[in-house]
């Protein structure tokens, strides 16, 4: 594997973990299903496939931080606001 | 006009996590617990640094009254866009008496040490829900006040606040300064990402006491007793019509 690319890996690895301490499931659940995700793809060696799977895990954090703040925008909706008619 | 902007961030027990009130009914159990920052204060601070961020102010300081894990929440603050932070330390008895007008009485006194243009306040903690802070603050400042922001725009030296009351919305013009607290439409909060938080370790905390702002945090309130809520009877299943109006009666219903 490329070194740049390498440092890419780790970097996503821990953005991931560290979002993952807010999982609704847990943590625990998170950090197996997260290292399960990565494992699954140890032999890759294309660094195109690489970039790819780089990517997708980017779009991955943008997707956990939504459904992070539309969980707690509709917690504090149903808390504090009346339900629409 | 300085262009500085105070932004008021308050460290509660975070909004996913079930409260459990102590035995002795002194208060809820905090030790052990997962904290972060009151959700309405994420919004004001995305609100200051998205008025940054379009160059109609200059610095965004990020503001928290209690003990040394609040540091965190400034942190956090930092993390999404905030310039600097002042942390004012309160622990021991004075944190657990420490209520909306002791925090107005230090957000103003720091708002005339900092010469802001405005303050932003979360419209209300989820922990106490008291909904004054920003109220107060206004008061003893004597600014002018956009309470529950749903819309804030810059005009000049002029604020327009567009605010959510019941039944609709009301669209005021006030002066600068002046404090603002955010309604929960105000906008969508950004997440403070691991690579930002790292980054937010270098930006400056400095660190006093509220005697340092000539502030008397002594509380005039006492806490008598903090009790659960009543907990939701079982219900029961009927077999038939007569059962039903049998027991509709018995519990006068009908």
């Amino acid at each position: 594997m490329a070194n740049s690319l390498k440092g890419e890996v780790i970097r996503l690895y821990k953005n991931l973990l560290y979002l993952g301490r807010d999982y609704p499931q847990g943590f625990v659940y998170f950090r197996g299903r997260l290292k399960a995700a990565f494992m699954k793809n140890k032999d890759v060696t294309d660094p195109d496939k690489i970039k790819k799977l780089v990517a997708r895990g980017d779009f991955v954090i943008k997707e956990l931080e939504a459904l992070y703040f539309l969980r707690k925008y509709r917690a504090m909706k149903k808390r504090y606001y009346e339900p629409e008619k | 006009m300085s262009g500085r902007v105070l932004v008021g961030v308050k460290r509660v027990i975070d909004y996913a996590v079930k409260i459990r009130v102590k035995p002795d009914n002194s208060g809820v159990v905090t030790d052990g617990v997962k904290h972060s920052m009151n959700p309405f204060c994420e919004i004001a601070v995305e609100e200051a640094v998205k008025l940054k961020e379009k160059k109609l102010i200059k610095e965004v300081v990020a503001v928290s009254c209690g003990p040394q894990q609040s540091q965190e929440t400034i942190r956090t603050a930092l993390a999404m866009g905030a310039d600097r932070g002042i942390h004012v330390e309160v622990s021991g008895k004075d944190y657990e008496a420490l209520g909306p007008l002791q925090v107005s009485k230090i957000l103003a006194a720091l708002a005339k040490k900092e010469e802001a243009q405005l303050v932003i306040l979360g419209k209300q903690a989820i922990d106490d829900d008291c909904n004054q802070t920003g109220q107060m603050t206004a008061a003893l400042l004597d600014w002018p006040q956009g309470t529950f922001a749903s819309e804030v725009s810059l005009e000049g030296d002029k604020v327009k606040v567009v605010r959510e009351i019941d039944g609709g919305l009301e669209t005021i013009k006030i002066n600068t300064p002046a404090v603002l607290t955010a309604d929960l439409r105000l906008n969508t909060p950004r997440y403070a990402t691991l690579p930002n938080i790292m980054k937010a370790k270098k930006k400056k905390v400095v660190n006093m006491k509220p005697a340092d702002l000539g502030v008397d945090v002594a509380t005039r309130l006492e806490v008598l007793r903090v009790d659960e809520p009543p907990q939701r009877q079982a219900g029961v299943k009927v077999e038939t019509v007569e059962d039903l109006v049998g027991k509709l009666k018995e519990t006068g219903r009908i």
